[in-house]
């Protein structure tokens, strides 16, 4: 498996990150020796493996529809960059 | 081309908020109307190092819609995580079901026309619901800022998708109004649609009547009453054919409707791009469910309102009547309690959809909160029955009912309204009646049937109208001939 300058680029802007040329060309690399490394894995011989959707080995784990106290809203807010009147204030989206 | 050369193709993806008291992750409250931000804690608000732990109910809810939307129960079923970037979603990814939802293959009949039509349903699956956004502008393009409020965000949803059976405007309202009767009736979800507990993303394209192909549609999200998704329709058809006349090509995107202005209006722009990157959630273990769980919610299903209709149809109502009482779950419910009590189901259909309901909306009041019970409702007609009182008295008793809570019986006795049945007693005002009243009787044994009529109303005016209209009616003509 090969990572192109342009996929790094693309997975990039979905993450809102900003790069450098040379940090694409960085990150380029370093993705390419990761997956190098996991390729590793797609030489074992899986043919006996039923296909596995968790890797913990449990399921059904839920909770009763009981109602708790929420999170004060002062501390809620407490790290928003921008407070008005309660709300989050937010720019312009689009 | 005119409008009408094209053939609309639609689907529509319906998000419904489950009737759960708390979240979907987490033991927040899902009530509606909190103060901004109140409703909120570490986990739903997405803060670093915390787990999700699945609402139980959530489940229970999802698998009862499933049935009542003839779906497949998966066996085993799981998270996933969708990942875009939008202030209202504080964790940038919306924890969701992709590969593996919860239903599958179901489908819903609707009746346009009076044609019966199968619309498909290719999937309901579990997600949680985003926060609330509040625009500084008239319009989400318009504003300059936005407010968030998150004591949405994590809120059951269930995301039921149509295949693109629809084929026309009314066959759209009809499938939803039929889907939304249904989440209503089986209270999987209050289905408020003013406060946005429902809400409708409609992807729609055209193409020239007769092709087979699929034409290039756009996604009109968020739309919350059958009203918008008619006209969003009837616009974005109209937008659609310009575009394909002028030899252009439709663009696959997203749009939103402007109520104010009656337009559908481009949601795009070069940021976004539908690459959601789904991966199994690893916070959740995945979920098996065994056959005994289906069945044991599916005991718990009530009759569906299609069921209803029948069953009330075969009891003797017309089609109208029995739409008219299933329209509102609480009224055929109403209907059904006091038909326990008194049989005659045309009679108290009558009744229910007449006097009663024409109290209940003069005065606001809904089914649920009348002061009438629908016992004390059997019990007044029981009392017509057996010729306590008329007809007519018991429109005038009803009303008394709404107002003073009180039983027929009681307001019959404290008013003295009982019919007057008694053979000596009408007897004696008959004769009165006919001794005051020569002319008439001389013009009835004329010939001149009208005169009877006079003299019955002489009658039952001497009675303030508690004669026995029968007795009345038998005796007068015994005397008469």
């Amino acid at each position: 498996m090969k990572i192109s300058r342009e996929e790094v680029e693309y997975v990039a802007m979905l993450a809102r990150l900003e790069l450098t040329a040379q940090e694409t060309e960085d990150y380029t690399g370093n993705l390419n020796s990761i997956l190098e490394y996991a390729g590793i894995l797609e030489k074992l011989d899986t043919s006996e493996v039923l296909p596995t959707a968790h890797a913990v080995p449990l399921h059904n784990v839920m909770r009763e529809d009981v109602v708790k106290s929420s999170m004060d809203a002062a501390k809620v807010l407490a790290n928003a960059p921008d407070v008005e009147n309660g709300f989050f204030k937010v720019p312009k989206i689009v | 081309m005119s409008v009408n050369d094209y053939e609309m193709v639609c689907g529509v993806e319906v998000h419904a908020e489950l009737a759960t008291k708390t979240k979907i992750f987490c033991s927040c409250t899902t009530e509606f109307g909190g103060e901004q931000n109140t409703h909120v804690c570490p986990v739903c608000s997405g803060l670093p190092g915390v787990l999700p732990v699945l609402n139980r109910e959530v489940v229970n809810l999802a698998i009862k819609a499933g049935l009542a939307l003839n779906c497949e129960i998966a066996d085993y079923s799981k998270f996933d995580r969708k990942n875009y970037y939008y202030p209202d979603l504080p964790k940038n990814y919306q924890t969701s079901q992709f590969d593996l939802p919860i239903c599958k293959a179901g489908w819903l009949e609707i009746m346009v026309d009076e044609e019966k039509k199968r619309i498909g349903i290719t999937r309901a699956h579990m997600e949680e619901d985003a926060g609330k956004l509040v625009h500084s502008g008239e319009t989400i393009t318009s504003s300059m800022e936005s407010f968030v409020d998150y004591n949405r965000t994590g809120v059951p949803l269930l995301e039921i998708v149509s295949e693109p059976d629809m084929r026309s405007i009314p066959e759209v309202i009809a499938y939803l109004e039929q889907l939304v009767e249904i989440l209503e009736y089986t209270e999987v979800s209050d289905c408020k649609l003013e406060q946005g507990s429902v809400r409708f993303d409609v992807n729609v394209s055209i193409r020239p009547k007769g092709s087979s192909e699929f034409g290039i549609r756009s996604e009109i999200k968020n739309l919350n009453s059958y009203s918008s998704v008619r006209r969003c329709l009837e616009y974005e058809i109209e937008r659609q054919a310009k575009i394909l006349d002028e030899g252009e090509r439709v663009i696959q995107e997203t749009r939103t409707w402007d109520e104010g202005k009656g337009i559908t209006l481009s949601l795009r722009s070069k940021e976004e791009a539908h690459d959601y990157r789904y991966f199994p959630e690893p916070d959740l273990v995945p979920l098996v469910i065994d056959r005994e769980w289906v069945e044991r919610i599916s005991q718990t299903l009530p009759e569906l309102p299609v069921a209803r209709r029948a069953r009330f149809q075969s009891l003797g109502l017309s089609e109208y009547d029995a739409k008219v009482l299933t329209d509102s779950k609480d009224l055929a419910d109403f209907f059904d309690q006091a038909l326990i009590e008194y049989k005659d189901a045309k009679v108290l259909a009558n009744w229910v959809m007449g006097d009663f309901s024409r109290i209940l909306n003069a005065q606001q009041c809904a089914v649920g909160d009348s002061p009438i019970t629908p016992l004390q409702l059997a019990e007044l007609l029981k009392l017509i029955e057996k010729g306590t009182i008329s007809g007519k008295i018991a429109k005038s008793v009803i009303e008394d009912m709404y107002t003073t809570g009180k039983d027929a019986g009681t307001i019959i006795k404290e008013k003295g309204l009982a019919q007057i049945s008694d053979e000596g007693a009408l007897s004696g005002i008959i004769d009165g009646v006919l001794a005051a009243n020569p002319q008439s009787v001389e013009d009835y044994r004329a010939g001149k049937e009208r005169a009877l009529g006079f003299l019955v109303g002489q009658i039952m005016k001497a009675t303030k109208g508690q004669a026995n209209p029968g007795k009345v009616n038998q005796l007068l003509k015994g005397k008469l001939s």
